[in-house]
């Protein structure tokens, strides 16, 4: 993972071409603009985005998330290279910053001077941006250790009244950048032993403008941190320095707009205040619905049950400082709280969960109403999901909410979430410490079913393929897990091992089909069995019928049903059975056979069930998925 | 990548940091030709090629090069002592 890259940001590989088109526009949408921002941007795309904004809005647009912000950049190096990312991640957020500089290294008569251009409107925010070697002029390796506290006192007193000035003469928030370690060692690692060393000098200046800082109620853009995570080579290339007095190399530009955004975004209020988690595969390795409680990965054992684990921990502290937590899930509910509530290695417990939601209707549908029970905008919730369709789904519907691009590996799910900076705030109070307790009362379980989703256009732009074919021996070994360990979406839940399934496969009766979905987010694999025979009256029973919950409300099941009749009037069936045998796991498809079309011929609601379709009634049904006879 | 190749990255690199997607690029062309090529974007074309030829330019070759081709001959050098 790397910082720099904004790899929380997903990655649009036509960027460029929806860059033109939505800039090329007569009147230029603003959400494109925003949407645009979205995205995994590097330098170049960032001043380009840049310029087609300013192009298009000379002035802020209507519609923004708060007032315009006048940025004021002091800055005693060059900083003209990283202005269109701090207002490119401005306009991620649905802000807008207009940004005045100074000439660089005036910016003290700047700040005097009332004539200056710093002061022809309010500004609503200033940033000091000193590189070390020009605030800390002076130092010299022979000092005394006396003589470099002197040089920090000095120091330290000239910053500190810069911004008693600013403060005075703008009344607004001011951010101090932290200096940049980066000077090479003279003694090595014991190097905080000699005084006048500029790298041991800018370890302590540091530390004493946090104090200063918390002191005179500045913000902090902790670029020194950022060096720490990145390595000096992601901020600082020394050749930029010499050529350009570029202290921050371009190529982190996006980062360091984000850094600094976020400082301001945080403080009008507007940073996340809710993480809203996906179960399976997100909390925990695997499907509960299908692995159950002792077959998740989950804790000690496993290195990736510890990975979640570690992500479970990383959630519970940011609910300790304030951040809302809430679950969302295509799970039934008494089946996903059992796990919060029986597993023993759980650390996030039903008590941390603000709001809880389980249930087979769409997300976007049921995070705008976690939204309105928590009682906060849908723009304060960030979703994390590991399921990509989950992802774009909610990015299309809920483009307010942020989705970070989870990596695959869930080791990886806390720094990703922490790198976003979703959740950047300025202080605690003692409401944000309690605030994980205020929710434990508050624990809703009604089922939300509410949606008012546009499934259908979004469906329609996945651009589905579905590719069946007969069993083979290809798909064997995948054929027989998906038949042995699908509980949910499984009619019959029959379990069949190799030989039996071989025999299917050798059954001139039989119709078998293994199905597999490829979309634009990517290949889903293999993802649904039918297997049925026919009998001497020319009536179809089907035996089994599983589907991969990952691809549930996809139309695949009536792709299925539509290539299935297909089969068996090309095999002279008049009508083709079902049945529903119930267990504790497939509530979910008690209706499957009726929303196909069949017609009940035996059977209780709660009790197994039969049904009968007949083959000359049926008309097949519409679905956005298009389907391909596979090899 | 061939030479051609190169010159044709190298192309839409200048392309995209001076967004101007229809812009004539020949081996003769020089900064001070190209409307825009001013010197906060000579460093960005600068920075933009080494990521993505992953390469890194010595600050004395920088700064003897004379126009469009002598960058395409550079980088076509340095990728050459790379592989």
């Amino acid at each position: 993972m790397s910082l720099t890259d904004l790899d929380w940001l997903p990655a649009s590989s036509s960027w460029g071409e929806r860059l033109r088109a939505a800039a090329g526009q007569e009147s230029v949408a603003w959400k494109d603009m925003v949407e645009l921002a979205n995205a995994r941007l590097d330098m170049v795309k960032i001043n380009r985005l840049d310029s087609a904004i300013r192009r298009a809005f000379p002035r802020p647009p209507d519609g923004l998330r708060a007032n315009p912000i006048r940025l004021a950049v002091l800055s005693s190096s060059t900083i003209d290279h990283l202005l269109p990312a701090i207002r490119v991640a401005a306009v991620r957020r649905n802000l807008w910053i207009d940004i005045v500089t100074g000439d660089y290294g005036q910016y003290r008569q700047e700040l005097l001077d009332s004539n200056s251009a710093l002061y022809e409107r309010p500004l609503d925010g200033v940033l000091f941006a000193f590189d070390a070697a020009h605030l800390l002029a002076g130092a010299d390796p022979s000092m005394t250790m006396q003589q470099a506290d002197t040089l920090l006192n000095h120091t330290q007193d000239r910053v500190a009244e810069l911004w008693r000035l600013a403060r005075e003469r703008c009344g607004c928030q001011i951010v101090q950048q932290t200096l940049l370690p980066r000077f090479p060692a003279l003694m090595g690692g014991n190097e905080h032993r000699l005084g006048g060393s500029l790298a041991n000098l800018v370890t302590r200046m540091n530390s004493r403008l946090r104090l200063a800082a918390d002191a005179e109620g500045v913000d902090v853009l902790a670029i020194d941190e950022i060096v720490i995570q990145t390595g000096l080579t992601g901020l600082y290339d020394p050749m930029l320095w010499h050529r350009a007095k570029q202290e921050i190399s371009p190529l982190a530009s996006g980062l360091y707009g984000e850094l600094l955004v976020r400082l301001l975004a945080a403080r009008r209020g507007l940073a996340y205040k809710c993480l809203v988690l996906d179960l399976d595969n997100t909390l925990w390795g695997g499907v509960i619905g299908d692995d159950g409680l002792e077959g998740i990965k989950l804790g000690q054992g496993s290195a990736l049950g510890e990975a979640h684990l570690d992500f479970q921990r990383y959630c519970k502290d940011l609910s300790h400082r304030g951040v809302i937590l809430a679950v969302c899930s295509k799970n039934d509910d008494a089946v996903a709280r059992s796990v919060f509530e029986l597993h023993p290695e759980m650390i996030l417990r039903a008590s941390d969960i603000a709001c809880f939601v389980a249930n087979w209707e769409d997300k976007p549908g049921n995070i705008r109403s976690i939204a309105e029970r928590l009682n906060i905008g849908i723009d304060a919730i960030v979703f994390a999901d590991d399921n990509p369709f989950e992802r774009t789904i909610v990015r299309r519907e809920l483009p307010m909410v942020a989705v970070p691009e989870l990596p695959d590996d869930p080791a990886l799910y806390a720094a990703c979430i922490a790198n976003a900076g979703y959740f950047e705030s300025l202080r605690i109070t003692d409401d944000d410490l309690k605030r994980a307790l205020q929710y434990q009362t508050n624990l809703e379980r009604e089922r939300v079913r509410e949606s008012f989703t546009d499934m259908a256009g979004y469906l329609k732009s996945l651009d589905m393929r579905m590719t069946w074919s007969p069993f083979d021996t290809v798909g064997l070994s995948r054929i027989v897990q998906l038949i042995n360990k699908t509980n949910q979406f499984n009619l019959t839940t029959k379990r069949y091992d190799e030989t039996s399934v071989r025999q299917f496969m050798d059954d001139p009766h039989a119709i078998t089909m293994q199905i597999r979905l490829e979309d634009q987010l990517g290949d889903n694999g293999m993802i649904a069995i039918v297997i049925g025979s026919l009998d001497a009256e020319k009536e179809f029973l089907i035996d089994t019928w599983l589907m991969s919950c990952r691809v549930l409300g996809r139309q695949v099941e009536q792709a299925t049903m539509n290539q299935l009749w297909e089969l068996c009037s090309a095999r002279g069936a008049t009508s083709i059975v079902g049945e529903y045998l119930p267990t504790p796991k497939n509530g979910m498809v008690r209706d499957h056979f009726s929303k196909l079309g069949f017609g009940p011929i035996q059977g209780e609601r709660d009790g197994p069930q039969r049904w009968r379709l007949e083959i000359a009634a049926y008309k097949p049904l519409p679905t956005f998925i298009t389907v391909m006879r596979g090899s | 990548m061939n030479e051609s190749q190169v010159e044709s990255a190298l192309a839409d690199i200048i392309r995209d940091v001076l967004d101007q997607p229809d812009l004539k690029i020949s081996r003769a062309s020089t900064a001070d030709q190209i409307e825009g090529w001013d010197s906060l974007n000579h460093i960005t074309i600068v920075v933009a090629t080494e990521q993505k030829f992953g390469i890194k330019f010595k600050t004395a070759e920088i700064e003897t090069l004379r126009n469009f081709g002598e960058l395409v001959d550079l980088v076509e050098k340095k990728l050459n002592q790379k592989s």
